[in-house]
Order: C-alpha cells, then structure tokens, then sequence
C-alpha cells in the first residue's frame, strides 16, 4: 500500500517528458527505454555508443539523487526470487516483441498520438492490473 | 561526442524523473496497477505530465531544420496493429503486474534495489537477448524513418 502523491508524480512524470524532448531535440531519437537497452546490445546499424550513455545517465541519476538525498530512494520489493526471474524474462521478451515499453509507447507514441501505441498501452495496462488482481486472489487477499 | 553528452544528459533527468515519481518503486507501481484494492493512482499523474510536456515539447523540437548533433528525426513509422504488438505489450504487461518494474525502473534500480533489483535485469536481459537473437527480430520491418 502506498499513499497517493500527485504533486512529486506530475513533477517526475514532467522531468521524464523534459528527457524524452531533450533526446530528439539533440540526438533526434525517441526515449524508449527498451529500445535503447536492447540497441546498446544488438544494434544492427553499430550505433550504440550514445544509448549506452543514456543508460548510464539512467543509472547515475538515483546515485546522485541519494549523494543530495542523504538516503536512497524507497525499493520495496515483495516478489518471491522465482517470480522476479518469470516477470524479468516477460517484460525484456514482450517489450521485445511488442516493440516497446511504457517510455517508448507509453511517453513517446502517445504523446505523438501513434493509435498504435495507445493499443500497447491499453493492453498491457490491462493484463498488468489482471495479473495483480489474479496475484491477490491466488495469495488469498 | 555530443551525442554521447546529450544522451548522458538526457538518461540522467529521464532516471531523475523516475526517482522523484517513485516509479523506481515497485510497490508503487503495484499499487498503481491494484484498481481493486487501495488503489494509488500516481502513476497516471506521472503518464499525464510526461504526455503534456513530451507532446508539446516534440512539437516545438519538429520546427527546427535538423537535431543539434544528428541529420534527420528518427520516429518510428509502423502503424500496423499487429498480433506481434499485442502478443507482446500483454506479456510484458504479465512481467509488469508480477513484480512491478518495467525496463526503465529496472535499469535505474540498479545502485539502491540490491539483489531483487539486478535478478530482475538478469532476467530481463535474458527475454530482450530470446528475442533479439531469434528469428522473430530478423523478420521484423525496417520500423524506422525519417519524420
């Protein structure tokens, strides 16, 4: 259970767009997280350099944040080992197939009104609630 | 060089987005996706002000002639809701609902999430690498062009 914070959420979500237009405002490119994860590694064109940098933007940004902070930030993790490796090979596998995630379809496409996009997004919106909501019932809450 | 800077640039406030929403959370997350249950609705406050800045912002940015350090905007082009699409956003959704990362959490969790954090990204890497070296890549279009 955690509580409801608008003000902190709308000021990461705006930081998460300020990035998304910084990227093709410099580079050109969309901020797909997935897309640049999988690039890094098996981009075709060889050009990976610079979306490894983003990852270690990605990375380095919680380091300073907690250099700053004091502490790090809250990681509240309560799936089981077996369950974390199943979701792990789904997401990297169906962002894969599906070719994109909740930054690339969910910021990137929706926000240039790709229906295609919106179609991802309601889709794994929907089997993500279904899957908690099947969680609970399965661990009887 | 400059693209590397910018890119730097633009993964450290995307990863400081994240960290101020709390989507590096994964119990903030699940709550998010738990309609039925005392349900946190944060996320869709994060969604929203990253749509509002992100579609202003791409409007702006596709006014000028070129990006700063590349030759054209690279935006994908299929328009094509396809079986891959939607085979692929449930299943990622599944991996979402079950443990409550999604592959920029993941990534950024990595110095404070300990243990569970870096299994996730093992695993995740392994479905990226299932695909990626398998023939469903290959046959994948050429999803990309210039604006």
């Amino acid at each position: 259970m955690t509580e409801f914070t608008p003000v902190s959420a709308a000021i990461g979500g705006a930081l998460i767009g300020l990035s998304a237009v910084l990227l093709m405002a410099l580079n050109g490119r969309i901020a797909g997280i997935s897309g640049l994860f999988s690039g890094t590694f098996f981009s075709e064109t060889g050009d990976r350099a610079w979306r490894g940098f983003f990852l270690i933007g990605l990375v380095a940004a919680p380091v300073i944040y907690t250099l700053f902070q004091g502490e790090p930030p809250t990681f509240e993790m309560t799936s089981s080992l077996p369950m974390i490796i199943v979701a792990g090979l789904l997401v990297g596998f169906g962002t894969r197939l599906g070719s994109g995630c909740t930054s690339g379809h969910g910021v990137c496409g929706m926000s240039r009104l790709s229906l295609r996009s919106m179609a991802a997004v309601a889709l794994f919106m929907a089997s993500g609630a279904i899957t908690v909501a099947l969680a609970k019932f399965a661990v009887g809450g | 060089m400059g693209k590397n800077v910018s890119a730097l640039l633009a993964g450290l406030v995307f990863g400081l987005g994240l960290v101020i929403a709390e989507m590096v959370n994964p119990a903030k997350v699940l709550a998010f996706l738990d309609v039925s249950g005392h349900w946190d609705p944060s996320l869709a406050f994060v969604m929203g002000a990253a749509l509002i800045v992100t579609a202003l912002g791409y409007r702006i940015v596709w006014n000028m002639r070129q990006p700063v350090f590349a030759n054209a905007f690279i935006v994908p082009q299929t328009r094509e809701i396809d079986r891959r699409l939607a085979f692929g956003a449930v299943l990622f959704g599944i991996g979402w609902g079950l443990a409550g990362l999604c592959p920029g959490p993941a990534i950024a969790a990595l110095s404070f999430g300990g243990a569970p954090a870096w299994v996730f990204l093992g695993a995740m890497s392994a479905g990226v690498a299932m695909f990626d070296l398998s023939p469903l890549a290959a046959r994948r279009v050429q999803a990309s062009s210039a604006v």
